[in-house]
Parts: structure tokens; sequence; C-alpha cells
């Protein structure tokens, strides 16, 4: 028994352990979760029903057992490579679109600490600017299959892939600017810690309320970097076909739906994390006798259920709006985007400067 | 159609190709750029039925296009000619398979005017009914395909369900949802069922929230604006010279409507209005078959205020089957029945020309007839054989993703483009 405790004292077991819980015990069912979701409330939106015939035997689960269906048909369905591709990039592409969407999970926290352990696998020193750094590496997977696909509906959906996810970096940047001061750093913790504090005892100092342009304008480029509705021009599913995966089948094709889902889930978890408090239960400091365990599962139910609303309403409005044309997708980031941000940047400063 | 005025790139150093309205760009003069083609269709999503527009691209913009039809080509003049008169009606259900009746009420006008008949009011009013339901029909699949294509999937799928609604009143009166063949020479094949017209009014009310809905989610929506707005212009002039009809011609801003231009049927005694678009873009070929939606659903409640009682079918006796009790109870019913099943309809010799207005546009059948038993001849006029001719012009200098905005909104239907 001592050994065990001592074997999982060490930090690297503890690492270990935060990254299989976080990841597959949270981003990864809640991202498969997200593909039913998103066919069921579009049916919803719609006026269907949605997918409900997958069983075994007379039970059905309300479509849930489709989660497995696709799975199982997706690993067994064969995997094309087409003719003239470049079969070495073709083959690695899905890992940078996958890779890139999962790695955001490592700097978020999901509850509070307990003394010196924190519920996030590492805490790094830049904080986000790793977030900037690991989504750009996303556009490679989108851009390395458009290239090597040998198809020129995949050249088009790679070229707009890579236009569009560099440009709203810039815009996802600086869109958290105003952000870095008012907490005054760009470590995660530190922004949480920070959120935690209220007005007045009562308005919760979250980003949304002391960030509010700021807020729209993340979210708006996180859609986008995500590739997801109405900026999804890459895919661009009525003209381009299916855009830089078009040539895909199996699980490569199906590497890059639920990287697609998991950053819907990552895009919702930042959200959550920099601008509605991440795990900060609000007013919770009142109940001062409250146990740890107690308030460690109210933290977590928190930050779950925020960040299963944020998916929720990315979906909502993928199946709202209709979708950008690629140029006006480029024309909403430089010309109204940028300009908005900057403006942030700057007044957020000046309130800063004129309040000290 | 002038192709000289409309090849605006010389093609001197490429292969002509003799397609009407197809536009061949030129090499670029310097080496480092070059130009892309770039096959969409004939299995592409959004290329609905079949066609083939090879696209020139600079970039993503479109520097060239031939559009090349033909892929769902079944040879119905042909077949025609190969049949009797009456045997031609299920074929034209094939024409435009999303508004049916009206393909049937053309076809069985023209061979009416042949014959120099008057069918009973009651079948016209039933007519105009039906043709107004299947106008509905063709505009709801039109509108629901453009706005899926610029990204309205939900909007697709409730105007989807709306026309379900439509096409289950199809079923009621002709036991099919769209191979309905429905009308007959001198009438049409079957009354309405009881209760069917207060039917009718339930469903139109539960279309027209649909069309209100549908209306709320997408036409003032700015993204929408932004991809139907200046795409895809035509000028009247250019309209016109194309031989566009119906909402397209409309859209452009000339009045033409065949329904006042050339009243057919009881039009005359209904109250309707026109709708004309402005500039003649995808967004006005959108407005313009939105209100046409509405007044089609006010035509009809006028005609079911007005509509008569009496007969479905004339009783000419070289048109229609005689009654069952003549036939089994009279010699001259059973031999006009006997002559009826072996040799069919036999319409005076001469040739007539008769247009209706479709729901994509003007829609026409030219018969010629030498009083045999057959068809000589029988050219249908399909009004999107001319939008797809005026593709490129449309397609010209926008980018690849207003392709599918242009071609949603020109309702290009493959059945009777193709024939």
């Amino acid at each position: 028994m001592q050994l065990v405790l001592e074997f999982l004292a060490l930090p690297f077991v503890q690492d270990v352990l935060k990254i299989l819980f976080i990841l597959l015990l949270f981003a990864m069912p809640l991202g498969t979760f997200m593909t039913l979701m998103e066919r069921k409330w579009s049916a919803a939106v719609q006026d269907r029903i949605g997918p409900n015939r997958a069983n075994i035997g007379s039970y059905r689960g309300r479509g849930l057992l489709h989660i497995a269906a696709d799975a199982l048909k997706s690993i067994f369905k064969e995997d094309l490579i087409p003719k003239g591709a470049d079969k070495f990039l073709y083959t690695i592409a899905p890992f940078f679109s996958f890779m890139s969407a999962v790695a955001v999970f490592a700097i978020i926290p999901i509850a509070g600490p307990i003394g010196d352990f924190k519920f996030q696998v590492t805490d790094v020193q830049p904080g986000l600017l790793f977030i900037f750094a690991i989504t750009s590496l996303g556009v490679y997977g989108a851009v390395l299959a458009g290239a090597s696909s040998n198809s020129k509906f995949a050249l088009f959906g790679g070229t707009r892939a890579s236009a569009q996810m560099i440009s709203y970096e810039v815009f996802l940047g600086l869109s958290l600017m105003g952000l870095f001061m008012v907490y005054g750093s760009t470590q995660v913790s530190a922004i949480v810690e920070g959120q935690g504090e209220h007005w007045f005892g009562l308005i919760p100092k979250w980003g949304v309320f002391t960030q509010p342009l700021g807020f729209v304008v993340f979210f708006t480029a996180l859609i986008a970097e995500t590739k997801r509705a109405p900026f999804d021009a890459p895919e661009g599913e009525s003209e381009i076909v299916a855009g830089y995966f078009v040539e895909y089948s199996g699980m490569r094709w199906s590497s890059f739906m639920l990287a697609e889902y998991i950053a819907i889930v990552g895009v919702a978890a930042l959200i959550t994390t920099l601008f509605f408090g991440g795990y900060q239960v609000p007013w919770l400091y009142h109940w001062e006798s409250a146990p740890q365990w107690l308030v460690t599962l109210l933290q977590f139910g928190k930050f779950a259920s925020f960040t299963f609303i944020f998916c929720w309403f990315q979906i909502q409005i993928r199946w709202t709006v209709p979708k950008f044309r690629f140029d006006q997708t480029m024309a909403l980031g430089w010309k109204k985007l940028l300009p908005v941000a900057l403006l942030n940047t700057v007044v957020t400063a000046i309130i800063i400067v004129a309040l000290a | 159609m002038n192709t000289s005025e409309l090849t605006t790139i010389s093609v001197e150093e490429l292969k002509p190709v003799h397609l009407p309205g197809a536009i061949i760009p030129a090499p670029p003069e310097d080496s480092d750029t070059s130009i892309m083609r770039i096959e969409i269709g004939p299995a592409h999503p959004a290329m609905h039925g079949i066609v083939r527009l090879t696209t020139y691209l600079d970039g993503e913009q479109i520097v060239g296009m031939v559009p090349e039809i033909g892929y769902l080509h079944r040879g119905f003049e042909k077949e025609s000619e190969n049949s009797k008169w009456i045997q031609v009606i299920p074929y034209t259900d094939r024409l435009n398979y999303v508004s049916p009746v009206l393909n049937n009420i053309g076809y069985s006008m023209a061979v009416e005017k042949l014959f120099g008949v008057e069918i009973p009011r009651r079948a016209q009013f039933a007519r105009v009914i039906m043709g107004e339901i299947s106008r509905i029909t063709d505009h709801l699949t039109c509108l629901a395909a453009c706005a899926m294509e610029v990204g309205g999937f939900t909007f697709f799928l409730w105007f989807i369900k709306a026309r379900e609604y439509l096409y289950e009143l199809n079923e009621q009166v002709t036991g099919g949802r769209v191979t309905i063949n429905w009308t007959r020479f001198g009438g049409n094949s079957t009354d309405f069922p009881d209760g069917f017209l207060k039917e009718v009014e339930v469903r139109l009310e539960k279309v027209r929230e649909v069309i209100e809905e549908g209306d709320q989610l997408v036409t003032r929506n700015k993204i929408f604006i932004d991809r139907m707005k200046n795409i895809g212009v035509l000028s009247k002039e250019k309209a016109i010279s194309y031989g566009f009809t119906g909402p397209l011609l409309r859209a452009c801003g000339v009045p033409y409507d065949i329904r006042r231009a050339d009243p057919h049927l009881v039009y005359d005694e209904l109250d309707f209005e026109i709708p004309i678009g402005e500039v003649g873009d995808s967004y006005d070929r959108f407005l313009v078959r939105m209100e046409e939606m509405r007044q089609s659903i006010s035509i009809i409640e006028q005609a079911i205020d007005k509509i008569p009682y009496g007969p479905v079918m004339t009783r000419e006796r070289y048109l229609g089957y005689p009654d069952k009790k003549e036939v089994y109870g009279s010699i001259e019913g059973l031999i006009d029945h006997f002559k009826m099943v072996m040799e069919g309809h036999h319409p005076p010799a001469g040739e007539v020309y008769q247009p209706i207005e479709g729901g994509n546009g003007e829609l026409g059948f030219y018969l010629v007839s030498d009083g045999s038993g057959d068809p000589v001849k029988c050219r249908v006029r399909p009004p999107c054989f001319n939008y797809v001719q005026a593709m490129p012009e449309l397609a010209l200098g926008h980018y690849v993703a207003d392709i599918v905005a242009i071609f949603g909104s020109i309702n290009m239907i493959g059945g009777e483009l193709d024939r």
C-alpha cells in the first residue's frame, strides 16, 4: 500500500494519470459524443428524428449505439490511397489535425488545485502561447492532406485552409491581449485564479465581463480556426465537395472528423477557461465550511457543464447560418475583426492605466 | 444564339468548342501563371441532375466555362414518336420531375389544341389548382437546394418538409407523388376526392407557415445576402436574347408571365400579381420565387372559391372512354371503347405549339400530327436549356464558390434539360 502511494506521488506518474483522465475520460468521450449530438441536434432543428437505427437486438438507446457503429464501420472500411498521391504525407496528415486538436487540453485546468496538486496536465509558463503554437500546427494537417491527395478539389481546400488558419491566428492572439493585461499573466492558472474574484461580492470577475469585445473576437477566430461553419470554406461541401480531405476514407477520414469534434470540445473548454471563469464556481466563497471533495466536484461540474453548453452553441450556430465564401471570410477577418481586436487592446490598456 | 458576341476571349490557340455560350480563356501570356481547368460534374453534389461544367480558373476566379449537357438524355422525343398520343403523358411526368402536373397539363393542352376542344370548367379549375400546387413544389425544391448550396441546410430540410405536404395532396388525387399521369385529352382522369379542397386549404396554411419561417431564417441574413447579392447578374436585354423565361426573366425586371401574356385555362379570371426583380442576380431570383409561391397560394385559394360542380372530362366520343354503362349496354359504346383501346386518339393533321407557364419558365410543346395514331413530332421547349447556356456568362469573374449559388438559383432540372 505504502509502495502504491509512493508510486502515485511520483510527478511522472501523476502526469500520465492526468493525461489519461483528461483525454480519455473527458475530451475524447465528449468529442465522440459530439458526433452523435450534432446529428441529433441538427435533426431537432430541422424537424427530423435523427439517427436511431443502430441496435443490439431490440435495444436502440436513442441512437447512442451509432457512436460505436460509426467507429466500427470506419475501422473496417478500406483505407484508400489515391493514385499519384504522396503516400508518406498523405498518411501522416490526419495525425497533425488530430494531435493539435487533442493537445489543447494539456493546459486546461478542469478543477481547482488541492494544495500542490493541480487538475491540469501542465501549467507551462508561456501558457496560452502554447495554444497558439499548437493550433498553428493544425494547419499542417489540412495543407498536407490537400497537397498530397493529387486532387484539385483537395488542393483548393488545402490552400483555403492554410490562408484562413494563418490569418485567424493573428486575431486569435490579438483578441487575448486585453485578457493578458487584465489578469497580468499569460499563464492559464493565473487567469483562472483571477476570474475567481467578485466585484462588490456579487458579479464574478469573469473574462466575458472584463473583456466582452475580446470574447466575441476570440470566439469567432476560434471557430474559424477549427474550420467550423460558417467559416467552413476549406471544406466547402457544396462546391469543392469535402475540401482537403475529399480523397480520404476509412479511419483516416474518421481521424479528420474526430479531430473536428474534439476541436469543438477544445474550443468550448478554452472559452470556458478564459472567459467564463474556468472551474471557478461563483459565490462559492460564501460557503467556507464546504468539504474539499465537494468543492472539487462542484468545480469540475461547473467546468464540464459550461463546456457542454458551448459545444451545443457551436452546433446551433452551424445549423442556423449559411456559410461565408472564402474571400468573405478573409475580408471579415482583416477588415472587421482586426480593427476590433486592436481597439479592444488599446481601450483595455487605457482603462488599466487610468485605474492604476 | 450569337456565340461570337459571348466569346469574349480569343480562342485561336485552343481547340474551338462548338458549344453555345461556352467561354474558353486564352492561355496566359507570362509563363509563371497558368489557368487551372477543373471539371465540376457530371458527378458532383451541386450539379443537381447531371451536367458537366468544365471550368477554367485563375486562382479561384472563373475565367471560362464550358457547360456540357446530355448526361440524362433518354430520348423523350423519339420515344414519343413511337408511342400512341395518350402514352406520352406518363413520359411527361419525367420531364420536370418536381412539377409533374404542369408537364401533364402542357402536353394535354397541346393535344386539345390539335383537336380544337374546350375542356369542362371544373377540369380547368382543377388543372389550375393542381398546377399551382406543382409550381409551389417546384419553387420549394429550387429555393431549398439554392439555400443548401450556400450552407443553409436547415432551410433545405424545412422546405422539403413543406414540399412533402403538397406531394401528399398529389397522392390523394392521382395516386402518385411524382409520377402522377393525371390529365387526359379533354379533361382529367380523376376528380378531387371528397373533402380534398378543405385539405388543400389546411395544407397550404402549413406551407405558408414554413415559407414565412424560412423567410425569417435566411432572407435577411447578412451572410446569405452577401453570398447571393450581385452574383450572376444578367441584364434585361441579355436575358431576352438568351431566351430566358419564367422566374429568371422576371428577376431581370421583365414582367413576362405566360399566365398573363397568353391566358390559358382560367387564369384570366383569377387575380394575382407578377413579382419582378431589379438587377437580375441570384438574390432577386430567390426573392421572385419566394413571392411567386405566395401568389400561387392566393391563386389556389381563389380557385377553390370559384370552382364549379360538373364533369371533369368532355363527353366527346373521340377523346375519352365511354361510360361503363354504355360499354356494356349499347353496341355503339362497346365499339367506341374497343376503338379507343385498339387505335387510340386520332387528332386531325396539323401542327400546334402550346406554351404554358411551367414552374421554371416557358414550357412549350410543339406537336405535329398527320392524322394517324402516333405523333409525328413531339418537341419540348424546356425552360432550363437556355439557362444552362447562359451559365458561363453568369459565372464569369466570380469565384468557385459562386458557381453553386448561381447554379442553385437557375434551377436546372436534368429531366427536362436533356429529355
